[in-house]
């Protein structure tokens, strides 16, 4: 008995000791960062894209995805990898996809999703910047009769995504207007579309971007409009998990080049010939001034790479959202030197 | 149970430690889990609790059974889950046990038509996926109903459209003594049973208790409308315009159409099982048996009540719990059709806005476990009541 209760002692020491062991590597070190050794070991960096939304992630028929939200992993991959094709896309649902980042499936998530302080600072994700200036609005048939969101009487009945901030802003706005309505959430995009053009909810309410995008989906696009007024404020951009400062600062300063460069007039053409420029801010840019890569252990063309293979934000813009109708409009996401509210702090 | 099975050989020290370290290593195998879990949610900055649950919701649910609004905890909106989960539940369990009995039977049946008119819906229903069955009542059947201006009614009392099925609410005053006169009914009805039951053992004289509780059950309930003040009325739906082109019901109850066609799509799957398990019962119970039933003289309806019926519920009952089981677990596909069940509900739309994946899942899959655990022990029970008397 004795001997077997020593046998036993053994061998549960022994395992929580290969536990300890096995937990030991996972500290964390702050200058190197594990996410980059992870994503040039792999060989291409792991995204996190929406089920398809056209404009800002969206794949065609033979599996390529495009849109704005793909350009900034598109970008990160520019730098990091020197190859702005090198990404694997996973496309996630509303309710998947703060999981799939949190648990490692995915490195960046680049998925329409609104930067609230309950996400940025609860669940263990930091959001890296804005990407989109978006808003939360309401489609109706044009026959409606609905002109605004004033003509709204009890007893409508709204569609939209489960999980997603529309679901809570919804209720805010209902309430303050004092309309009891019928809150019908479904979880795939695709769905809310579809129940929405079948009729079994008046009006559809998300982004508005996201309004016009999914219009096109519909079986008579022409029948539906998008009601003036806004009813909340959706700043969407990327977001990468708490924890990994360095990543952090790559995908952030990715998305900030796109912009800044598009205020210096660096697009993908003339990038390259840019490097002799009399503007130092431009020639940090494309990487003929500084040290700005080596930062975050990148080389200095990090950035370059980015404008030549991606393009700058209006380029961007301009390829997947207002060359295919969604909105031609840059309205708020214009630069704030022309009048709109994209600024971004100095490369330098 | 009887505990003296598993009794522990303390004495054999060999075939002791085989046991004892496969206890401590399933041990080991949970806590290395949690253990990791806990350091990597740690490293993550991700707060482990379950006080989130008496925070403010803030969003809204399409329908639910008690008063509930955003305003309330996401505790409140885990009971509206489960509630839906359990309404769902609980009519799949009846319509499929009525459809499946009397399907059962019809396969046996000597009528050609019948039986195989009953073959065929067995071996079409349950060899479709059933969320297919579900997409095909929610985005086939159900979306070709019409809007409600061109509502299909039933003599205007009741309409079927695109946003439900509207029936007339029942207004009740004093209903607390209507629900008491209810239940005085059924329980004289259980004594007129007990004494024509001890008549029939020690007389032999036959009392038509049937007859006699049908007239209790429908007498005294209407003396309370007579004579204790109790009146029932109806509210209807109606037909009301929010715009120009959109209109909905108001007033009545609203039936909402996912959970029509989840109800449907889960009771008509599941009976074709509990049709089988009917038909193998019912020719479980041995030819002899009928024979000799019919040689003394016993009707058919008496035999299929007093001799074959008493003998294949012993073979129906273990399956047919399986089907209860498997129906209310499936009724977790209903976050596919936005019926708002727990696990739209709770693990969908609660996990998303708190994001505290491994508290939500952990509850969740316990609520599972404990309906499953109850349905259990219920029909366990009644087997139990079933089964041979072994003396």
């Amino acid at each position: 008995m004795i001997k077997s209760l020593k046998t036993m002692i053994f061998v549960g020491l022994a395992s929580l000791l290969l536990v300890a062991c096995g937990q030991g590597g996972g500290g964390a070190g702050s200058k190197k960062s594990k996410t980059l050794d992870n994503t040039k070991k792999a060989g291409f960096v792991k995204c996190g894209v929406s089920q398809g939304l056209p404009g800002f992630s969206n794949a065609d028929a033979s599996g390529n995805w495009t849109g704005l939200d793909v350009d900034v992993c598109r970008a990160v991959a520019a730098a990091v990898l020197g190859d702005a094709d090198k990404v694997k896309y996973t496309p996630l649902s509303a309710k998947e996809r703060f999981t799939a980042l949190t648990s490692g499936e995915i490195d960046i998530l680049a998925r329409n999703t609104t930067w609230t302080l309950s996400r940025d600072a609860d669940i263990g994700l930091t959001f890296v910047g804005v990407n989109f200036y978006d808003g939360q609005g309401f489609m109706v048939r044009k026959n409606s009769g609905i002109n605004s969101v004033n003509d709204f009487k009890n007893g409508i009945s709204a569609c939209t995504n489960t999980g997603t901030t529309t679901e809570l802003n919804m209720r805010d706005f209902f309430n303050s207007k004092n309309i009891s309505y019928e809150p019908i959430a479904f979880e795939k995009a695709d769905e809310v579309v579809q129940a929405y053009d079948a009729g079994r909810c008046d009006t559809y309410t998300t982004d508005k971007s996201g309004l016009a995008a999914q219009r096109t989906k519909m079986s008579a696009p022409d029948d539906h409009k998008v009601l003036p007024e806004t009813i909340s404020k959706e700043p969407l951009g990327p977001v990468v998990r708490q924890g990994d400062s360095v990543w952090e600062d790559i995908v952030r300063w990715s998305l900030n080049t796109m912009i800044e460069a598009e205020e210096y007039g660096i697009n993908s053409s003339n990038a390259s010939s840019l490097k002799d420029s009399e503007n130092p801010q431009i020639k940090r840019l494309v990487g003929s001034e500084g040290e700005l890569g080596a930062a975050f252990g990148l080389d200095n063309e990090w950035s370059l790479r980015i404008i030549e293979q991606v393009g700058n934000y209006g380029e961007s813009y301009k390829k997947h959202i207002a060359d295919t109708g969604i909105l031609p409009n840059r309205g708020p996401n214009e630069l704030w030197t022309k009048g709109g509210i994209l600024y971004v702090p100095p490369a330098r | 149970m009887n505990l003296k099975k598993f009794k522990i050989d303390f004495k054999n020290k060999k075939r002791l430690i085989p046991q004892v370290l496969t206890i401590a290593f399933i041990f080991l195998v949970f806590a290395y889990f949690s253990y990791n879990a806990q350091i990597n949610m740690g490293n993550r900055g991700i707060s482990f609790g379950y006080g989130f649950l008496s925070q403010e919701a803030s969003f809204d649910i399409t329908f639910s059974m008690i008063d509930y609004d955003g305003s309330y905890s996401y505790g409140r909106a885990f009971l509206v889950g489960l509630l839906n989960t359990l309404l769902v539940s609980v009519i799949g369990i009846i319509i499929c046990t009525i459809l499946g009995v009397t399907i059962g039977i019809g396969r046996l049946s000597q009528n050609y038509l019948i039986a195989k008119a009953a073959e065929w819906y067995v071996e079409i229903f349950r060899n479709i996926p059933l969320l297919l069955q579900i997409f095909f009542w929610y985005y086939g059947a159900l979306r070709l109903l019409p809007m409600p201006e061109n509502a299909i009614s039933f003599g205007e009392i009741s309409f079927l459209t695109i946003k439900g099925w509207y029936v007339p609410k029942f207004l009740w005053t004093n209903f607390s003594i209507f629900f008491y006169s209810l239940i005085a009914s059924l329980i004289s009805i259980f004594y007129v049973f007990k004494y024509a039951k001890k008549q029939r053992e020690k007389v032999g004289k036959h009392v038509p208790a049937g007859l006699i509780s049908l007239s209790i059950l429908i007498i005294l309930p209407a003396l309370t409308f007579l004579i204790g003040g109790v009146t029932l009325n109806f509210e209807y739906p109606e037909l009301n315009q929010l715009s120009d082109t959109i209109y909905n019901f108001k007033g009545g109850i609203s039936i909402i159409p996912e959970l029509i066609s989840l109800a449907l799509a889960l009771s008509m799957y599941t009976a074709t099982f509990v049709a089988e398990n009917v038909r193998a019962g019912i020719e479980g119970v041995g030819k002899g048996q009928k024979e000799a039933a019919a040689s003394i003289g016993l009707t058919r309806g008496q035999i299929l009540k007093l001799v074959v019926m008493p003998q294949a519920l012993r073979i129906i009952i273990p399956p047919t719990t399986n089907q209860y089981l498997n129906l209310t677990k499936n009724s977790s596909l209903a976050a596919a059709i936005a019926y708002p069940d727990i696990v739209l509900v709770f693990a969908g739309t609660a996990l998303m806005q708190t994001g505290r994946a491994i508290e939500i899942i952990s509850i969740t899959m316990g609520t599972y476990l404990f309906l499953s655990l109850t349905i259990s022990v219920l029909m366990n029970s009644y087997n139990k009541k079933m089964a041979i008397k072994e003396k």
